[in-house]
């Protein structure tokens, strides 16, 4: 579904990624793991247009999106929770959900999509009207989820899903992202928290200064001894 | 008109201030990016409706609104650059473009450089009190009109977060460059009948004051409200006059005002406030702003 060939981004004179180059197939959910800075966030973020590369080729669909502006790459089924829940502060779930389908034509798949959040996220449907700053950190993580969804994407970039949330909400969401990918959504997921990304992912990519160090199916790359050292905290 | 000419004038004063505070609450407070040149459209709004009334005597509604499609183009065409700046950059860009187009009509030999421009009564029937309280009402209802738009809920998602905006399918970019020229159109309404209404202009008028005069209004009514910036606009209009009496101590006392509504209502007089809801709330009924619910 996604092939990514040799993507370099560049900030300024820093290179963030180099060479880098990943295969998404449908219904997966791949993780990319990996320490601060070493360019997990700018793949996704180049992916969804945020940040221009500077080198190499995204495919989707077989169709090459590298280039395209952020509001068209979500126009094509590609949806992103950016880091660090960015939710709209002073506008209402409501209104934060209807952002989410800005995309659709239809009043009616608006509602649907709208639906199916509320349905997987019942917190939200009780805190329609709230403002989106007033809500808790879990909150606000289900609702940049939420809003993502709305349109319904066929590829789903999350950003660190579990910042700066407590282990039990960590897991709760953990649990919405596999039924996510149940559903039908396939699933690109970033995290530092390496052990509940291997749980849930059927691939990883392990990254380290902006280059792939390590790739594989998660069961392997559970028990490879340098990615238990580095990433999961030494011995199971 | 029947009410006592310096009441009238206060009024017209108002009136002008409601349009101008609408248009700046557009891009200032519902897409959150700072301007502090917004004299400049109303400049731009001022002379060329001016020039139209002198030069062509074309009707006065038509002036009114070629005034403001002038200023409309001028913020799209100086937009599309310096709407890629946001916060801090973007006010010093848009200060700077004030300087550019009072020192341009300074100079220009049809603005009549630094005399300025006598204008002539305007082509109409209709009163001009009349005429600017009516725009500043149609201007208000447009601005509330927008903001309750997908147009208009777009600006605001920009304003809370750009990248979550684009991430959500908001070409962020266009709805900045069409809110700055929907502001400046109001912008420019105002100043166009801010010259009619006094008779003359000159490019000193739409300084750097000016500008601030309207972060002023839009400020204090409270950043995105609509009603806040009628709100503002008349607090503004009407406070240096209702303390007159204080004589030498006036502008003493009003700078006071300023300071204590900002200490104690820092979202503005406004702010935070939904008046649709504070009023079905006051008549004893559940607030529903679910739209497209039931």
């Amino acid at each position: 579904m996604l092939e990514i060939n040799g993507l370099s981004v560049c900030y300024g004179a820093i290179r963030a990624l180099h060479a880098f180059s990943c295969r998404v197939g449908q219904g997966e959910i791949v993780a990319l793991i990996g320490s601060n800075g070493a360019g997990k966030s700018t793949t996704l973020n180049a992916v969804s247009g945020i940040v221009p590369a500077s080198g190499g080729s995204i495919s989707f669909k077989g169709e090459e999106i590298r280039g395209i502006a952020p509001h068209r790459i979500v126009r094509l089924g590609i949806s992103q929770v950016p880091e660090g829940r960015r939710v709209f502060g002073r506008m209402s779930v409501l209104e934060n959900l209807e952002m989410g389908g800005y995309t659709l034509k239809e009043r009616k798949r608006l509602k649907e999509g709208m639906e199916r959040v509320f349905s997987l996220f019942p917190r939200l449907a009780e805190r329609r009207n709230q403002q989106a700053r007033t809500l808790s950190g879990g909150e606000q993580q289900m609702l940049a989820m939420g809003r993502a969804l709305v349109a319904e994407p066929q590829l789903l970039l999350l950003d660190e899903p579990s910042m700066g949330l407590a282990p039990l909400l960590v897991e709760k969401v953990f649990e919405t992202i596999v039924e996510i990918n149940r559903m039908g959504t396939t699933i690109v997921l970033v995290e530092q928290n390496a052990h509940m990304a291997l749980a849930i992912a059927s691939r990883a990519y392990v990254l380290e200064s902006g280059e792939i160090v390590l790739e594989g199916s998660s069961a392997d790359l559970a028990v490879d001894p340098a990615v238990q050292r580095a990433y999961l905290g030494g011995a199971v | 008109m029947l009410i006592d000419p310096y009441i009238q004038q206060i009024l017209v004063t108002i009136g002008i201030g409601i349009i101008l505070a609408q248009g700046l609450n557009i891009i200032t407070g519902l897409t959150g990016q700072l301007s502090l040149g917004h004299a400049a459209f109303m400049s731009i709004g001022a002379f060329s409706g001016a020039l139209l009334t002198i030069k062509a005597g074309l009707p006065f509604p038509l002036v009114v609104l070629a005034g403001g499609m002038t200023a409309a183009v001028a913020a799209v065409l100086v937009g599309w650059p310096i709407l890629r700046l946001t916060g801090d950059y973007l006010a010093i860009c848009t200060l700077g473009f004030a300087e550019i187009v009072k020192v341009v009509f300074l100079n220009l030999d049809i603005t009549n450089r630094a005399f300025g421009l006598t204008v002539p009564p305007p082509a109409t029937s209709v009163p001009l009190p009349l005429t600017v309280l009516a725009s500043a009402l149609l201007v208000s209802l447009a601005s509330q009109s927008i903001r309750c738009s997908r147009f208009g809920r777009a600006l605001m998602a920009i304003r809370d977060d750009e990248i979550a905006a684009a991430a959500a399918g908001i070409d962020v970019a266009r709805h900045k460059v069409r809110a700055f020229g929907v502001s400046a159109f109001m912008a420019g309404v105002g100043g166009c009948l801010y010259a009619h209404v006094l008779g003359y202009i000159n490019p000193s008028d739409f300084g750097f004051l000016k500008s601030v005069d309207m972060l002023a209004m839009v400020v204090l009514g409270g950043l995105g409200s609509v009603p806040g910036a009628v709100l503002g606009a008349a607090f503004l209009g009407a406070a240096p006059e209702l303390l007159r009496f204080m004589a030498s101590y006036r502008m003493l006392v009003y700078g006071a005002m300023l300071v204590a509504l900002m200490v104690f209502r820092p979202d503005g007089l406004l702010g935070g406030i939904n008046l649709w809801d504070f009023a079905l709330r006051r008549l004893g009924r559940t607030s529903q702003r679910t739209r497209g619910e039931n």
